[in-house]
């Protein structure tokens, strides 16, 4: 067990190496969560005047959405990671050594989640300066951490599962974009759920995109509802749960090739 | 004890694809073993199961004395596994790589350092330890490979395709680092390739993998003396080699030919003293000749002699699977 953890460490220590050491990444992966609040915060800027939206600024209403969309988008790309290690060997090395073979995920996962987490941090910051507010203060910005962490290493295991099945980017690429902006849209990511068709109201119930960004809302605003808040994080939970069966899957089915 | 021994090895993949139809061979402690073959034979599969990477369908093999089925964490502990794909982090540094190779294989971080300083220092990658792989030369990548492999003293190590796709400054260099590894005492290496002077230079003893089975083993030079004589290559001006094949073996002095389009190849004792005769034959007959070529047997003929099938069209073959 011990000996697990500590390969789950020692490859997670290089996986934020690697991460830091790409400038370009570290660029993309820190400004643009700022630039999509920016962006979307201006774009729709007249959406608040619509009945069903209670707040009179619209970065208030949609920061807790920005943050669980970004957590998404970065974790459905982390398989590419993978798909680099297999074509370059490493997955192979490392399992011809006493490594614990689950630790070649798990640290892909962890490093998914942690990244989600500093980009939260990051987002709530901005979106603070824009004058929104995380109403439910500490244990508001603690829920929305665990929320986008929860979000960010669901969708990492999914891509990973789906990256050591396919085991090449341009299916990858296809079926991640195929998914991406829909998950996005059948939610409540920028706008409020009274205001989606009622098919999509229904649908977004089973869009993980869709938990995160409810829990993450009820928390920054005053009159939160705990028993959503409790709900959708629970089914995170079963969420990750659930892609890391699919990704440890995934790895067995990756085995039988080699 | 033998380090290697393997026997009635099978495996199909799960797309159907044979690749292992009874594979067997053994090599014994500190012994340097070559795997020969063209591509698709079957020899990285082979490694792969020895290395516990791959299962096995039918067949036991056994390395440093474990079951690779049934005692694969041991097995894991005794080898070190350098892949055809390298496997190398190449966004990390030389040192980084060997530090994580160590701390997975379980080496305590003091004996660690030490090693590792040792590693660089023979390899002779002590003055790129701290530079990102990326920037290595293939011949400095492929070092490290071989060091990271090294890293916790293993007993057995599986080398694949060791030299493929270096160029033939950095193969001589590899030769050299893996001929003093070689003389290391208590090391046992398995390496794979597809070059016969590859094999011939470092391997003591080497098997001919084809399709799925070895077809022959020993000492190179053993293997060399069954095939005595020179590789005589006629290139026919036009038409088809076959009614040419038919002249030359009449002359009496030709073991072996085979055909390949307006390509006739035949082996004979003395290539340069056959020639004569054999272009007046041709000529008789009035098959014209475009060119011709002697040489000492190559890979081609000895996969020719043993197996019967022409090396470059099975490995173009076994490439394109």
């Amino acid at each position: 067990m011990t000996a697990a953890v500590q390969d789950t460490l020692a490859m997670l220590v290089r996986h934020q190496r690697n991460f830091l050491r790409q400038p370009i990444w570290l660029v993309f992966a820190l400004t643009q969560p700022m630039f999509w609040l920016l962006l979307y915060s201006q774009l729709f800027r007249r959406i608040i005047d619509l009945p069903g939206f209670d707040t009179d600024s619209y970065v208030q209403f949609l920061a807790p959405g920005v943050v669980v969309m970004t957590a998404f988008f970065g974790a459905v790309w982390s398989g590419m990671a993978m798909i680099d290690d297999l074509d370059r060997g490493v997955v192979p090395r490392f399992l011809a050594t006493r490594a614990h073979p689950g630790s070649l995920v798990v640290s892909q996962v962890l490093h998914a989640a942690i990244i989600s987490i500093v980009q939260t941090v990051i987002i709530l910051g901005t979106a603070w300066l824009l004058g929104a507010r995380v109403e439910r203060g500490v244990a508001g910005w603690l829920v929305i951490t665990v929320v986008a962490a929860l979000v960010g290493a669901g969708f990492a295991g999914i891509s990973h599962g789906i990256a050591l099945i396919v085991r090449r980017e341009e299916p990858l690429i296809a079926i991640l974009n195929f998914f991406g902006l829909p998950l996005t849209f059948i939610s409540a990511t920028l706008i409020a759920e009274t205001l989606m068709p009622g098919w999509m109201q229904w649908a977004a119930r089973f869009n993980p995109v869709n938990w995160g960004v409810v829990a993450a809302r009820e928390m920054s605003s005053l009159d939160t509802d705990w028993g959503r808040v409790g709900l959708y994080t629970g089914l995170l939970l079963a969420f990750v749960a659930l892609a890391s069966a699919l990704a440890t899957r995934a790895f067995g089915v990756y085995r039988k090739t080699l | 004890m033998a380090a290697i021994e393997v026997e009635g090895l099978e495996k199909t993949y799960p797309k159907g694809v044979r690749a292992l139809d009874g594979v067997g061979f053994s090599v014994a402690e500190g012994e340097v073993f070559g795997l020969l073959g063209p591509n698709g034979a079957g020899k990285s599969t082979t490694v792969k199961i020895l290395a516990t990477l791959s299962t096995l369908d039918a067949g036991t093999a056994r390395v440093a004395g474990y079951d690779v089925v049934r005692e694969a964490g041991a097995v894991r502990r005794s080898i070190g596994y350098v892949p055809q794909a390298s496997g190398v982090d190449v966004h990390a540094t030389g040192r980084e790589n060997i530090l994580l190779q160590g701390r997975v294989q379980r080496v305590p971080p003091g004996e660690l350092r030490r090693r590792m300083d040792e590693l660089l220092e023979t390899f002779g990658l002590g003055d790129f330890a701290d530079r990102i792989v990326r920037t290595y030369s293939g011949g400095m990548k492929r070092r490290l490979d071989v060091a990271m492999g090294l890293v916790h003293r293993p007993v057995v190590l599986f080398l694949d395709e060791p030299t493929t796709g270096l160029d033939p400054e950095a193969r001589a260099a590899m030769w050299e680092e893996l001929e003093r590894l070689a003389g290391e005492e208590q090391l046992t290496i398995l390496l794979t390739t597809h070059y016969l002077e590859e094999a011939d230079r470092l391997a003591k003893r080497v098997a001919i993998v084809s399709r799925g089975r070895v077809v022959v083993d020993g000492p190179p030079d053993q293997l060399k003396r069954r095939l005595l004589g020179d590789a005589v290559t006629v290139e026919l001006a036009g038409g088809d080699a076959t009614a040419a094949a038919a002249v030359v073996e009449r002359l009496g002095v030709v073991e072996e030919t085979v055909t390949d389009g307006r390509h006739l190849r035949a082996r004979v004792e003395h290539g340069a003293q056959a020639v004569p005769g054999i272009l007046s034959a041709l000529e008789a007959s009035g098959i014209a000749v475009a060119s011709v070529t002697v040489a000492r047997p190559s890979l081609d003929d000895v996969y020719l002699h043993f197996t019967g099938r022409d090396f470059r069209s099975e490995d173009e073959a076994g490439s394109a699977r």
